[in-house]
């Protein structure tokens, strides 16, 4: 199996961890991720104003490049996995910014939105088969209970994201559960993370992180998982805000399970660390 | 040489204003065969109407055209005003001014020209006008009542006693419809089944009423007047002269199914009666969950049965009837809330819809009139109430507004207070909309004395969190966001037109909205008649009604069928189809196109020469005929005419527009 890979700034940095968990598990199973030549910031967030082109010319850069190779092209960071998604739906679906876009970037040849954008997780799901990842599990993650976080990102708007339901998502529990581990069920597992406002206002942040680490306690969990970068900081740093310092729930990407599941690392000594 | 007379109205201003009346008047004056041209301010008017009699009289005029408003408003007027002075009334067109002309433009100038370009082309067909002679149709003197639900006994007790036979035909086990599942009812919480009850034994007894539940309108041919339906009976697979109702067979019977009358909240048996107070109290078997039928095993309803009303092998009975008169009211259905998993419908026991509420809190329900939550059947503390769950949603829902839940709602919290005192009742809601006689006061008991909490603000999430259910929403007036721990939430489904409502629609001959609802003839003025000569509409099959709404257009169709019922005779349009035999080849095009079978084929001889040859030609029931045109345009020789729309007509008003 091979795809095109877009990995975006912040697994080059903050989010390392994610990437190289997942590039990792990912030649474990036989997957093979190409990474993009010259790939550009996808625009970070998804433009909202309908009459400006120029946010979406650097994703319509790497879709094209994807389609090129005639492969899909695939994405970790939630929030580039957003932002490339619905850029390429505009593409495909808005006659007029598609040919705005075309005419400025004067690719070699005319990109119309024929890329098919899929998440890691999608790729789990969807290419490789959570019984085929079952089978593989060597170190399945019996008795631990975890919660899965979903954020926004990569479910909303649910018409262009096509992720999963929107309301009552299911894949991460699902994938939890191909590892081995228990599904945490708890109320706030598609509510908002607080997303950019820690960097405008902490405690408000602060506040919605507490609801969400406190209602995964309080249901059983022993840690949390995410897939998103922003999610993935405001769960972890700002947990440690309201709790001075201490970590009452530990937060992983859910690529380092991944990994922990198919034998690749040991969490143990990593839970040590911290 | 014809005399054609002009009537020009100004409509008030509404014409005046933008079309110049004098210049139109003047150039009327000399189209050809226009020998008198005249205005006046309200041509409808009884002034105006005595101008156009006395210039038929005086000027000896043959043919009138009437400058003013659309046909569909005022043609019959004109054709009265005519008729009273002698002119036959097919030989009056109406130039249509308004809504053509002067309510669509803005140019006075321009509006000017085309004014007198449409009248240009009224005389030009005028000219070629005929008299039409209308012909007596019988009417037959029975109504059928589609759906017996509260409007449809309604109309078909009014019309019982009016002295006319009234056929109501319901779809399901018994009559009572939605009315039969409420608890209470607003404004006065007086119990539903108490109201409606003694109307529904009285529909069972009436004299001049025959029952066909468990049944369906297959088909509806024919007219006003003269409707032809065909009715499936339903095999019961009970005897329904020889069952006493005494309940045997459903209490042995081994088949569990959801119940549809208690919204799938208990089971019911295969051999069943949907409520204790059904209408006929006679069971039936529900053939595709009786192990009998699915399985050829079983048969202890019939060994159990003391009466041997138990009959495996009873078919359905197809029954063709005629009727004069067919009033609709099949009611609603609930918006299905599949698109809303915020609210968590269907994923917890205790998040429920107001329907289904209605059936926990109703003595003949689940629970025996005592609300218990679902999941543990233990009383509820916090119970949420959201309103517009799917209502006044553009994009998920229906963009219109239910208009009978803010009352429902209401209500709910009202009888949950009175179950439980201690009980708290939160409503979520866009608008408080309570227009009705005594519901704004209603509301306010709920709020005042009753202490329900309305918070204006609609919630984005109801969480299962444990045994609780935790609801986040926004109250708007104070900006701030609330969390509620809620035993139950109950949710406002919009209400929306029967799934099958637009087959309906079909077979009747009938329009719908883009709703599905049944369109009236008018929304102001003919609000209880469908746009099918003869046929009425009653309830929710409308729109959104209350049960006071529904009963006063029940008693509104049943008067306008009465109306219909109580002539011996209708006037037939005489504007349909006639076959020039001369010219038709036979090929029967006409037959394929008409809509309303109409159009046959028969032999005629003729002599040729001396020699008799026999040959296929078309020929127009003019009974069944509408007058719709499509044989006359399907027709390759121009054989087939639409009589008051003819070939020659419209050429002749297409030359007047174009030359």
């Amino acid at each position: 199996m091979r795809f095109s890979y877009y990995p975006g700034c912040t697994l080059k940095t903050t989010a390392a961890v994610l990437e190289n968990s997942a590039l990792k598990a990912a030649r474990a199973l036989g997957i093979e991720l190409l990474e993009q030549e010259e790939w550009q910031c996808c625009g970070a967030v998804f433009p909202l104003t309908v009459d400006e082109i120029a946010p979406f010319l650097s994703s319509v850069r790497s879709l094209a490049a994807a389609k090129d190779t005639g492969e899909k092209l695939v994405t970790l960071c939630a929030a580039c996995h957003h932002v490339l998604k619905r850029a390429n739906h505009v593409m495909k679906t808005d006659k007029d910014v598609c040919n705005k876009a075309n005419n400025y970037l004067q690719l070699p040849d005319q990109y119309r939105g024929g890329t098919e954008v899929i998440h890691y997780l999608e790729l789990l799901r969807d290419e490789l088969g959570f019984s085929a990842l079952a089978q593989k599990v060597k170190k399945p993650l019996t008795g631990q209970k975890i919660a899965a976080f979903y954020g926004c990102l990569l479910l909303r708007p649910p018409a262009v994201m096509q992720f999963d339901n929107a309301e009552n998502p299911s894949i991460m529990e699902d994938f939890l559960r191909t590892l081995g581990a228990t599904a945490v069920d708890y109320p706030y597992r598609t509510e908002c993370c607080g997303v950019y406002l820690s960097v405008q206002n902490e405690e408000i942040v602060a506040g919605m992180v507490e609801k969400i680490i406190n209602s995964a306690l309080r249901h059983g969990a022993e840690a949390i998982v995410d897939a998103c970068p922003l999610c993935h900081y405001n769960l972890l740093e700002l947990q440690q805000k309201t709790t001075h310092g201490k970590l009452t729930l530990p937060v992983y990407y859910f690529t380092e399970l991944l990994e922990e599941a198919l034998g690749l690392e040991d969490r143990a000594e990593e839970k040590m660390a911290i | 040489m014809r005399r054609i007379g002009v009537f020009i109205c100004w409509c008030g201003t509404n014409i005046a204003n933008t079309v110049n009346i004098e210049g139109v008047t003047e150039a009327a004056g000399k189209m050809p065969s226009v020998i008198y041209a005249d205005n006046y301010k309200y041509m409808c008017s009884e002034i105006g109407q005595s101008m156009i009699k006395e210039a038929i009289i005086k000027e000896k005029l043959d043919r009138v055209v009437v400058a003013a408003c659309s046909p569909r408003m005022h043609e019959l007027t004109f054709f009265k005003t005519a008729a009273a002075a002698g002119l036959n009334p097919y030989l009056v067109e109406i130039a249509n001014i308004r809504e053509h002309c002067s309510w669509v433009h803005k140019d006075k100038q321009e509006a000017t020209g085309k004014a007198i370009a449409l009248i240009r082309t009224a005389v030009a067909k005028a000219a070629r006008n005929k008299e039409l002679w209308a012909t007596q149709i019988p009417v037959e003197c029975r109504a059928l009542v589609i759906g017996g639900g509260i409007g449809g006994i309604q109309a078909a007790l009014d019309i019982a006693d009016a002295g006319f036979e009234v056929d109501l035909v319901e779809r399901t086990p018994s009559i009572g419809g939605r009315m039969a599942q409420l608890d209470k009812t607003f404004p006065t919480l007086d119990c539903s089944a108490c109201i409606l009850t003694p109307k529904m034994v009285e529909v069972a007894s009436h004299h001049n009423i025959t029952l066909y539940t468990f049944s369906e309108v297959e088909k509806v041919d024919g007219f006003v007047g003269n409707f032809e339906a065909t009715i499936r009976k339903k095999a019961r697979s009970i005897d329904l002269e020889k069952c006493t109702g005494c309940g045997i067979c459903w209490e042995k019977c081994p088949s569990r199914v959801k119940s549809e009358f208690d919204e799938a909240l208990v089971m019911r048996k295969a051999v069943y009666v949907p409520f204790p107070q059904a209408v006929p109290n006679v069971p039936v078997i529900d053939r595709a969950s009786c192990r009998r039928f699915t399985r050829e095993k079983c048969g202890i309803c019939r060994k159990a049965c003391p009466a041997g009303a138990v009959n495996y092998d009873q078919e359905d009975e197809v029954l063709q009837k005629k009727y004069g008169a067919i009033v609709v009211a099949t009611g609603f259905d609930i918006l299905d809330l599949d698109d809303f998993g915020e609210f968590s419908y269907g994923k917890h026991p205790d998040v429920l819809t107001s329907l289904e509420f209605e059936r926990l809190v109703n003595s003949s329900g689940p629970t025996g009139g005592r609300l218990l939550r679902p999941s543990d059947q233990s009383p509820p503390k916090n119970v949420v109430f959201i309103q517009c769950v799917g209502s006044r949603d553009k994009s998920r829902g229906k963009p219109y507004c239910s208009k009978i839940c803010c009352m429902y709602s209401a209500k709910h919290a009202i009888l949950l207070r009175e179950k439980y005192p201690e009980a708290q009742a939160y409503v979520f809601y866009i608008d408080i909309r309570t227009a009705g006689k005594d519901f704004e006061e209603f509301h306010r008991r709920a709020v005042e004395e009753y202490g329900a909490l309305y918070l204006k603000g609609s919630v984005g999430k109801v969480f299962p969190d444990g045994d609780k259910l935790l609801v986040k929403g926004v109250d708007s007036l104070s900006g701030h966001a609330v969390e509620i721990e809620a035993d139950m939430v109950v949710l406002a489904a919009a209400i929306k037109a029967k799934s099958d409502a637009p087959q309906l629609a079909r077979l009747l001959g009938i329009s719908t909205d883009t709703h599905s609802f049944f369109t009236e003839a008018h929304p102001k003025l003919r609000p209880v008649e469908a746009h099918t000569a003869g046929i009425f509409l009653a309830g929710a099959c409308q729109g959104p009604k209350d049960i006071p709404e529904t009963v006063s257009q029940a008693s509104g169709a049943a008067a306008k069928a009465i109306i219909l019922l109580s002539k011996d005779n209708l006037l037939s349009n005489p504007c349909v189809s006639e076959v020039n035999e001369s010219l038709c080849t036979g090929c029967l095009s006409c037959i394929k196109v008409c809509p309303y079978g109409a159009v046959a084929e028969k032999t005629i001889e003729e002599k040729i020469h001396g020699k008799a040859l026999k040959r296929r030609v078309a020929e127009v029931n003019e009974a069944l005929c509408q007058g719709c045109g499509s044989c006359t345009v399907s027709c390759r020789p121009g054989a087939v005419n639409l009589k008051g729309f003819t070939n020659e007509q419209i050429m002749a008003e297409v030359d007047a527009i174009c030359l």
